[in-house]
């Protein structure tokens, strides 16, 4: 019978998530007993192959590619999961939100103290991924089916919420797992 | 002599003596009542409505609520607590609280009282308010984008302190924590010791140069819910 199939993605997000998934330590090999992983930075797929079981957020929506991106994992994945703080309330990336983006833009390339800039360009190169007036979370873009917060999750909360998943478990987490820093 | 009141929470007897608040009589008899704007000491504030019970079926603010006899309390039930929930989601959202680098992170009543009813995201958008923060004093910070309006620091500063140092100006969304001088926090008689200081359940009246004394895992609230201490003490059997 053929595994299951995780894939997982980070937008705008630091890496930190799937640092933690690493930080499962030598669980890992039990993890690619039970999964096969689909897209993901893991293994470097750039695209689905297929149907997913479960699809890991890492980092909340700050461009336009993101979104598509992140629509992508819902329309490929029978789950999906917010992973982290930036996924679920849009982390320290929105910070941004209380700073109009022009002024974000100016203070980036033009104003800030270490910017050197004598053109006085801002970048808008149509490979650049348009950015969003904020950054979102990701249940404010598709709808989301679970959360685990942590900036970034614990290892264990990421490891139970597998497991639990990956046998049609309830997903319940201990008080201990539930952090949000 | 005071009289004896009898009432019954989660269907357990217990007596309260004339005066007392439902959530007073709640923990005397070993019985958590969720509470925020509350701080014992303090006058009853009733703003923040996490201590909502429902009094023979009728929401009402535990912490201001005197006893009565007969009363029948549900305080621990899915719809009480499904209250409860909905408010910390509204507190939530309505501030910018950034807990991954806030340092009041794992003491923190807010953040303890979400974790206790296991939320692991808010159900309603984020509104990323406009606020501003007052680091004039040498001592002490105003983060007011943590600030949920519990009002503590006020009256601890009135009642315990002798002093008035803070106070809310505005109302409903522009409704702010502001100091009675005219511009900062420094050009109060506000004190590092107050008692207010340490009112703030939250990380929005901080102590400067303290930052995250304890490790993960010596936190208030990094292995037992809050109110454990509460429940803990109940009388057996
Ligand atoms: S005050 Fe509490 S809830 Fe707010 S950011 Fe700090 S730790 Fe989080
Ligand atoms: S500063 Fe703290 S104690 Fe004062 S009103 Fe705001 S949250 Fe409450
Ligand atoms: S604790 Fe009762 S209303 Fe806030």
């Amino acid at each position: 019978m053929a595994k299951p199939r995780v894939a997982t993605t980070s937008l705008a997000g630091c890496f930190g998530c799937h640092m933690s998934l690493l930080d499962i330590d030598e669980r890992i090999l039990q993890l690619i007993e039970l999964v096969d992983f689909d897209k993901s930075p893991i293994d470097d797929f750039k695209n689905f192959t297929g149907r997913c079981a479960v699809g890991l957020i890492e980092g909340g929506c700050c461009n336009e590619e993101n979104v598509a991106v992140l629509r992508d994992f819902r329309a490929h994945c029978d789950v999906l999961i917010s992973v982290g703080d930036c996924a679920i309330m849009g982390g320290i990336p929105a910070l941004r939100n209380t700073i109009p983006l022009e002024e974000c833009y100016r203070e980036a390339y033009l104003e800030g103290p270490t910017v050197h800039n004598p053109a006085g360009r801002i970048p808008n190169d149509p490979e650049l991924p348009l950015l969003l007036n904020k950054v979102y979370p990701c249940h404010e873009v598709v709808k989301v089916d679970y959360h685990l917060p942590g900036c970034p999750p614990l290892a264990d909360t990421l490891w139970q919420a597998l497991v639990a998943l990956l046998n049609n478990q309830p997903l319940e987490l201990p008080y201990e797992l539930v952090k949000y820093d | 002599m005071s009289q004896k009141i009898e009432l019954t929470i989660d269907g357990r007897e217990i007596s309260a003596v004339p005066g007392q608040t439902i959530l007073s009589a709640a923990e005397e008899a070993g019985v958590y009542i969720p509470r925020l704007c509350h701080l014992k000491g303090l006058t009853p504030h009733g703003s923040c409505r996490i201590c909502t019970v429902l009094v023979n079926g009728r929401p009402q603010s535990a912490c201001t609520q005197p006893v009565a006899p007969g009363m029948l309390v549900e305080n621990d039930t899915p719809k009480v607590n499904g209250l409860r929930r909905n408010l910390l989601d509204m507190l939530f959202v309505e501030g910018n609280h950034f807990c991954m680098f806030c340092e009041k992170s794992g003491n923190c009543e807010l953040q303890a009282l979400a974790y206790r009813f296991g939320i692991t995201a808010p159900k309603y958008p984020y509104m990323f308010p406009q606020r501003t923060l007052d680091a004039s004093h040498p001592d002490i910070l105003i983060e007011r984008n943590r600030c949920i309006l519990c009002g503590r620091c006020v009256r601890a500063s009135q009642e315990l302190d002798g002093k008035h140092a803070f106070d809310f100006i505005g109302r409903g969304a522009h409704k702010r924590l502001h100091v009675n001088a005219e511009a900062r926090l420094a050009d109060t008689d506000a004190a590092v010791e107050d008692r207010a200081v340490a009112a703030c359940p939250v990380g929005s009246l901080l102590r400067k140069r303290v930052g995250y004394a304890l490790p993960v895992g010596r936190r208030a609230y990094d292995h037992q819910p809050i109110g454990s201490e509460i429940s803990a003490a109940a009388p057996q059997g």
